[in-house]
């Protein structure tokens, strides 16, 4: 009976392959942050729209830069927007260009370890920066103290602690130190990785996590949905209305919206340091990179169709997953967008 | 029945006098030259990885050329970098490794094979295997949630204490770095040569130690001056196997080395090595300078691995030689 059972089973998972085989199938590459958020998105459509599969392959942002690039993938995606070099290239090798779209949003959140200290610190621009340069290298130092009275912070030696493999977390965190400090953008820049001044660099989150639980005065960054679930405390940080924000969705999502207004028409924006009393200033989009023109007329159709509904009722998966969902200016923005796609 | 034209065909005048088409219909022609195409495709293999990995690192070669190897700032931002730190880390922590599995893995092999009982050998050799298939991640875990909070709380600062003079053991102890990544190494590699050892002494002709017995040695006189000897190049052999797989290894180094490339004297200070940057660096390497700088890494770590190499058979062809002289003290 079992083996009857099995066989059906078998031949029935060789027909759905053969169907599948027949029907549309569009295949993307690129970051491995928004990759539970796309696979969600690509199960639920395909849900709606049996005949299209599309499939997505976490390989990180630089392999789906290069990949959508040699055109060995339909579409890429990206943590950090591509420069105007990378896209030159793009443009000279197939003559048209390569959009950005933004679909979700993350964050990065300042964690720490220190004895004796329980409450969440405040820390401000300048005291980030300063720690980070391997400036400020005591906790009592006026520049952490100063924003958080009432904490007796220990004269002990900052341990700085950051991502060793490349990473969108990496790239949201420089872009904010490149943001707010003149010295970090002119010595060290934004991007997945980075010349750190000082520091260890622990391999992921986890990797991250598990030498600031490990080390006493220690101090990093991580991931904002991987804080919430591992409940590992982080601290607040001053944004650019002067408010101590804890990092929240709704934050984040804040931050998106109040930096719309300034959105270029190619989306890429660095959305660190946003204006609004809401905002948290550690964020950024996620973006799907799109080729502006496709020789498939059946596959351009799927994927326009395709990102009008990530847009629209895709976005209400994102906070389930705990991603911060687009404001809804960026939104019409996009949708405005999709017409480009040829 | 083919057994006796299998030695040498083309030497006798047996097999001189066959004519190739009976030798491919009996098989041992057809045999020959399968078993030629899979000796040959482990060449084959070796000069495409040599000539991929030549390939891939055009950019940074023109561009840094030898500086590659002298400069220590790598920097993907401002496309600045230099090889130095990664394979001064990959050496460090591979001699770290190699200086404490040595003497603990031969000494165990000589336990194993000379002195106990067959049983506990045995058992224990079985344990040993086990080990050995271990995948490094684990060791990696057993690095990061064991090996890292000991070497800060206790053995740095115990080492500080007593040897603190030397330029080794100095700075800050953050459990982390050479001395942490060198011994998950050794933890890692002591199987290989306990396993290659034993079985190398326990190949050793009894005649030898009964020879050495006769003339009035003790047991461990025996062992330690005819047998160990006798078995020189075997054990040599399980050292370099040792070697190779702490150059290569990755994923443990990563996750206890602290991954800063830095150069500094102390073995407390954190580091990094080739297969490590690889490993974490490669998936989001935008830009192609950024990534043919880290296959040529791997072009480096390659060259590492074959120098080494051969170090090391030129080092085993002095010893063999001068261990005809030694051996009759």
């Amino acid at each position: 009976m079992k083996r009857i059972t099995g066989l059906l089973l078998a031949v029935l998972a060789l027909a759905g392959v053969l169907w599948a085989e027949s029907a549309l199938s569009i295949n993307g590459a690129g970051a491995t942050f928004p990759y539970p958020m796309y696979s969600k998105w690509f199960d639920e459509y395909h849900k709606q729209h049996s005949n299209l599969q599309i499939n997505y392959q976490s390989i990180g942002s630089g392999g789906g830069i290069k990949q959508v690039t040699e055109g060995t993938v339909d579409f890429g995606a990206t943590d950090g927007p591509m420069n105007d070099d990378q896209l030159k290239v793009f443009h000279d090798k197939h003559g048209f260009g390569l959009l950005h779209f933004p679909t979700v949003l993350g964050a990065a959140v300042p964690t720490y370890n220190i004895p004796g200290v329980d409450a969440a610190l405040n820390f401000t621009p300048d005291a980030l920066a300063g720690i980070f340069l391997g400036k400020i290298t005591k906790w009592n130092d006026p520049a952490i103290a100063g924003a958080n009275k009432g904490v007796k912070l220990p004269a002990e030696d900052i341990v700085v602690v950051h991502r060793a493999d490349g990473s969108g977390t990496t790239y949201i965190w420089t872009d904010y130190l490149s943001g707010v400090s003149d010295e970090w953008k002119t010595k060290v820049g934004k991007g997945t990785s980075v010349n750190w001044p000082v520091g260890l660099g622990g391999k992921g989150n986890e990797g991250v996590t598990g030498s600031i639980k490990n080390t006493p005065n220690s101090i990093g960054y991580v991931e904002l949905i991987y804080a919430e679930t591992n409940k590992i405390p982080y601290g607040n940080v001053k944004n650019a209305a002067g408010i101590f924000v804890k990092a929240s969705l709704t934050a984040v999502s804040a931050a998106a919206a109040g930096k719309a207004k300034e959105m270029p028409d190619d989306f890429r924006v660095s959305i660190v340091n946003a204006p609004g009393k809401a905002a948290y200033p550690i964020s950024s989009f996620t973006w799907l990179l799109i080729p502006e023109k496709f020789s498939d007329a059946a596959k351009r159709d799927a994927i326009k169709g395709f990102l009008k509904w990530a847009l629209a009722d895709g976005q209400n998966y994102a906070e389930n997953l705990s991603y911060a969902k687009l404001p809804k200016e960026v939104v019409a923005k996009e949708l405005k967008a999709i017409n480009k796609i040829q | 029945m083919a057994t006796t034209t299998t030695t040498v065909p083309s030497a006798g005048p047996v097999a001189g006098s066959r004519s190739f088409l009976s030798r491919l219909r009996e098989g041992d022609e057809i045999a020959r030259i399968i078993t030629f195409l899979f000796a040959a495709s482990v060449v084959l293999v070796t000069l495409l990885l040599v000539f991929e990995l030549w390939q891939g690192s055009v950019l940074p070669r023109h561009k840094f050329g030898f500086n590659f190897f002298r400069t220590s700032v790598w920097d993907p931002i401002f496309d600045q970098f230099g090889a130095l730190p990664f394979i001064y880390g990959t050496l460090v922590t591979a001699v770290v490794s190699l200086l404490i599995a040595v003497p603990l893995g031969i000494g165990a092999a000589i336990f194993l094979a000379e002195l106990a009982p067959a049983r506990i050998s045995d058992t224990l050799q079985f344990f040993i295997d086990l080990l050995a298939a271990v995948p490094s991640v684990i060791y990696g875990l057993l690095g990061v949630f064991i090996v890292v909070p000991l070497m800060r709380e206790y053995i740095q600062a115990g080492l500080k204490h007593s040897l603190g003079f030397l330029p080794f053991f100095q700075g800050p102890a953050y459990g982390v770095g050479f001395l942490t990544a060198g011994i998950v190494l050794a933890i890692m590699v002591i199987p290989y040569i306990i396993s290659v050892s034993r079985e190398v002494l326990l190949s050793v002709p009894r005649d030898q130690r009964e020879a050495a017995l006769s003339l009035g040695s003790t047991r461990w006189e025996a062992t330690w001056k005819v047998v160990v000897p006798f078995a020189r190049g075997g054990i040599m052999g399980s050292i370099f196997l040792a070697l190779a797989r702490a150059l290569g290894e990755t994923m443990a180094v990563t996750m206890v080395i602290g991954n800063t490339p830095a150069i500094s004297a102390s073995l407390f200070s954190p580091g990094y090595s080739i297969a490590a940057v690889i490993a974490n660096e490669f998936t989001e390497a935008t830009g192609d300078l950024y990534l043919q700088s880290l296959i040529e890494l791997g072009l480096v770590l390659f060259i590492l691995t074959f120098i080494l190499n051969g170090l090391a058979r030129l080092l085993i062809v002095a010893t063999s030689q001068r261990g005809g002289g030694t051996g009759h003290l």
